[in-house]
């Protein structure tokens, strides 16, 4: 099984995480100018890019929210990185 | 030469030492122009080409794909085809494809081995069976067959499931559909190439698309490793790998790429001669006619690319399988693959216009028993540049009006 590491609580079986996002998506506003189909590519629209990415994951049994850089053509993890300002690395 | 098939040919070949057979398509270069480029050679692919060449006439259709056919998901799947949709859309959509299956061995004079064995998705408490009557009647309201099982029924049809007095999940009943059933996989593939090969398309095998030819803001061909191929039409049906061609356009799409796994036991004597799912456990399985069983479940959890499953979901599927049918454990495991599947929000594909380019994409966990319709309603689009009432509610547009089609959510299950 795939061990994906946590910035604070260290190398975890791959069951324990949750992907939650892509990074880099930007909330368009002010909301009442934003047409239909922009707000529905923010919504739903995604790079889905085949090689190196950077995503948004948490580690369940903790519940924080972390950066996570990987190949989704290898699934290797390129690194980690906590959200917090001077956190866990 | 024998083209034919026919039991006439194979007694006629096996006199004469086998001599006489064609090889099923050519292998092409892809020339520098063509009416219609199709992306893709998969079974939606293939069979958009076959259609375009046969339904709309057109003579010069060029097919690429990256590595052979029918290597990605069309032969990783696990054959079922059903149309046991809850949405009228997804109904005409499936029900669409089914009938085309129906007829289709002899169409395209391959034996598909479409096997209509029927489908039961198992309910497991009092509360499943009110909601599998109301799927049994949405399904007949949508023109499809349906019956809804009791427990004895269903023991009737298999035996070999799980009615023990300790089962975790009960089997209370289950909604069949007797239309549904298995064909083989690789022979859809294969068929469709044939078929089109023999109607004059060109089928260009190691032809990987690496950009696009654009001019004056069009697209007006694809950039590939054997050369620039022009066409006023390019459809494209490459499943997980729709978003990174997208990308070379500039255009996104509301897919993501995840793995999904498949498995087959050892071959054992007949004892299921029909599907089952139990939305409970998320696996399903059947026997194939060599006496494999053929199993799988939901998808796996990491995005990705690779073509490979990850122990958990594995374990998870297996698990899931001794629960339903506990005198498999016995088995042991044969294969194991897995293919990349592209799933959209709601579940549903997506069918039309991005651009310049008609895609077919979004089929997620449940292409191969669309190919025949996703190719159709492909080649509609291509040839006459507009939506078939079929295609219609697919179309791209549906995720800025909101107008989704949320299969996931109506059958309850990740798909």
């Amino acid at each position: 099984m795939q061990s994906f590491p946590c910035p604070f609580c260290g190398p975890r079986p791959e069951p324990e995480f949750l992907f939650v996002t892509e990074m880099g998506k930007t909330r368009p506003e002010p909301a009442a100018e934003v047409s239909a189909p922009v707000w529905a590519a923010y919504l739903h629209d995604v790079k889905n890019i085949k090689g190196e990415v950077a995503e948004v994951w948490q580690h369940l049994p903790c519940g924080q929210l972390y950066l996570m850089r990987r190949d989704t053509t290898t699934m290797a993890v390129l690194g980690v990185q906590s959200f917090r300002k001077g956190g866990a690395a | 030469m024998t083209r034919h098939y026919s039991a006439l040919s194979v007694l006629k070949e096996g006199l004469t030492g086998q001599k006489g057979w064609t090889p099923a398509w050519r292998h092409a270069t892809p020339q520098r122009d063509y009416d219609a480029i199709v992306i893709g050679g998969g079974g939606h692919g293939l069979a958009t080409a076959y259609y375009l060449a046969k339904s709309y006439g057109l003579k010069r259709v060029a097919l690429v794909e990256k590595g052979w056919l029918g290597g990605g998901n069309t032969g990783r799947n696990t054959t079922v085809i059903r149309s046991n949709y809850f949405y009228p859309e997804s109904a005409a959509l499936f029900d669409m494809s089914l009938k085309l299956y129906e007829g289709l061995s002899r169409e395209l004079n391959y034996n598909l081995m479409f096997s209509q064995r029927g489908m039961m998705v198992l309910a497991h408490s009092e509360g499943e069976m009110e909601i599998a009557a109301r799927s049994t009647n949405a399904m007949r309201l949508n023109g499809v067959d349906a019956e809804l099982l009791t427990r004895a029924e269903v023991q009737k049809r298999a035996p070999i499931l799980n009615f023990s007095a300790e089962a975790r999940f009960p089997i209370w009943g289950a909604v069949n559909q007797p239309r549904a059933g298995t064909a083989r996989h690789d022979a859809v593939a294969w068929a469709y190439a044939r078929a089109a090969n023999a109607l004059g398309v060109d089928i260009c095998e190691t032809c990987e698309v690496t950009g696009f030819v654009r001019e004056a803001g069009r697209v007006v061909g694809v950039e590939t490793t054997k050369g620039e191929v022009r066409a006023a039409r390019i459809g494209m049906a490459v499943a997980g790998q729709s978003s990174h061609l997208m990308t070379m356009l500039g255009s996104a799409l509301p897919l993501r790429t995840y793995t999904l796994q498949a498995f087959v036991s050892e071959p054992v004597k007949p004892i299921m001669d029909t599907v089952a799912f139990s939305p409970k456990t998320g696996t399903y399985f059947s026997q194939s006619d060599k006496g494999e069983m053929v199993f799988g479940g939901a998808l796996d959890r990491v995005p990705g690319f690779t073509q490979r499953g990850n122990p958990p979901m594995m374990e998870a599927v297996i698990a899931g399988l001794l629960e339903m049918a506990p005198s498999l454990s016995h088995l042991r495991m044969l294969r194991h693959w897995a293919g990349a599947v592209d799933v959209t929000p709601d579940s549903s594909p997506i069918i039309g216009p991005v651009g310049d380019v008609m895609i077919s994409c979004g089929w997620g966990t449940g292409g191969f028993k669309a190919i025949p319709a996703g190719g159709a309603l492909l080649a509609h689009l291509l040839a006459k540049d507009e939506h078939h009432p079929v295609s219609r509610p697919f179309d791209i547009s549906r995720f800025a009006t909101g107008a989704l089609i949320d299969e996931g959510a109506a059958s309850g299950i990740a798909h």
